[in-house]
């Protein structure tokens, strides 16, 4: 029997290659037919903002098309579809005081908005908890 | 005794920390844990031979289990052949298998 695994994010999108290395971690547990979930706080609030955009690079002469710059807020659909398509569970919880004063209220569908609370409470109902701590 | 993964993202070369936690694995497994030290991202840079100092070797010496993960070495062209003796590739999914066996796991 698979155990519920819970993961803490609090850098912002683009600042920091742990945020990959945990993404790469949830999509591993979700494959491995975890329940799953993630507490997003400070400026990791941000991985899931609707407005995320990509853009051209125009130094190398491409197209926002060509480009194809990575977006987080993909990412975390991508893990979202990955979750149902094994049948798991994984809850993306945003802090929303954290959403609050960053004004990234537009998220993605399929995550939801909470507070530290749901962090305790998810990391009791866990098996097990890792948290990429800011620095 | 516990078991403790080690998740070691940075390079001894930039950061000033990382040697800290070098030693923080050795104090681990001295005191009769059981330790893995997980490089991922920079922190596999020690790992290619040649660039292998003396620290992960104590580390190997005293027991703690040094792994690099694969993803991470392809990125930075660390082949096979070029990883330190005792220094042994892994997929990020043991990450998940050490934190669903209870393992304390800390991302450095």
């Amino acid at each position: 029997m698979t155990t519920a695994l819970t993961f803490a994010l609090m850098d912002a999108p683009f600042e920091n290659s742990r945020t990959v290395t945990m993404f790469r971690i949830i999509g591993a547990a979700l494959e491995a037919g975890h329940d799953v979930n993630v507490f997003a706080y400070e400026g990791a609030v941000a991985l899931s903002f609707a407005k995320q955009a990509p853009h051209a690079n125009a130094v190398h002469g491409r197209d926002a098309a060509a480009e194809n710059h990575p977006l987080p807020r993909v990412w975390i659909e991508s893990l979202i579809t990955l979750a149902a398509a094994r049948g798991r569970k994984l809850d993306w919880v945003n802090c929303g005081l954290c959403v609050d004063e960053r004004g990234v209220a537009e998220a993605i569908a399929g995550v939801r908005r909470g507070t530290p609370a749901d962090f305790w409470k998810m990391s009791m109902e866990s098996g097990n908890t890792l948290t990429a701590g800011t620095r | 005794m516990q078991n403790y993964l080690l998740i070691e993202s940075r390079d001894p070369f930039t950061a000033q920390a990382a040697p800290g936690h070098v030693e923080l694995a050795v104090g681990l497994r001295r005191a009769g844990n059981a330790v893995t030290l997980y490089l991922v991202q920079n922190g596999v840079l020690p790992a290619r031979a040649g660039a292998d100092g003396g620290a992960l070797h104590e580390a190997m010496t005293a027991g703690v289990e040094v792994l690099a993960d694969d993803f991470s070495l392809r990125e930075r062209g660390i082949g096979g052949r070029d990883v330190a003796r005792g220094v042994k590739p892994a997929v990020i999914g043991l990450v998940v298998d050490r934190l669903a066996d209870a393992w304390k796991v800390i991302l450095l």
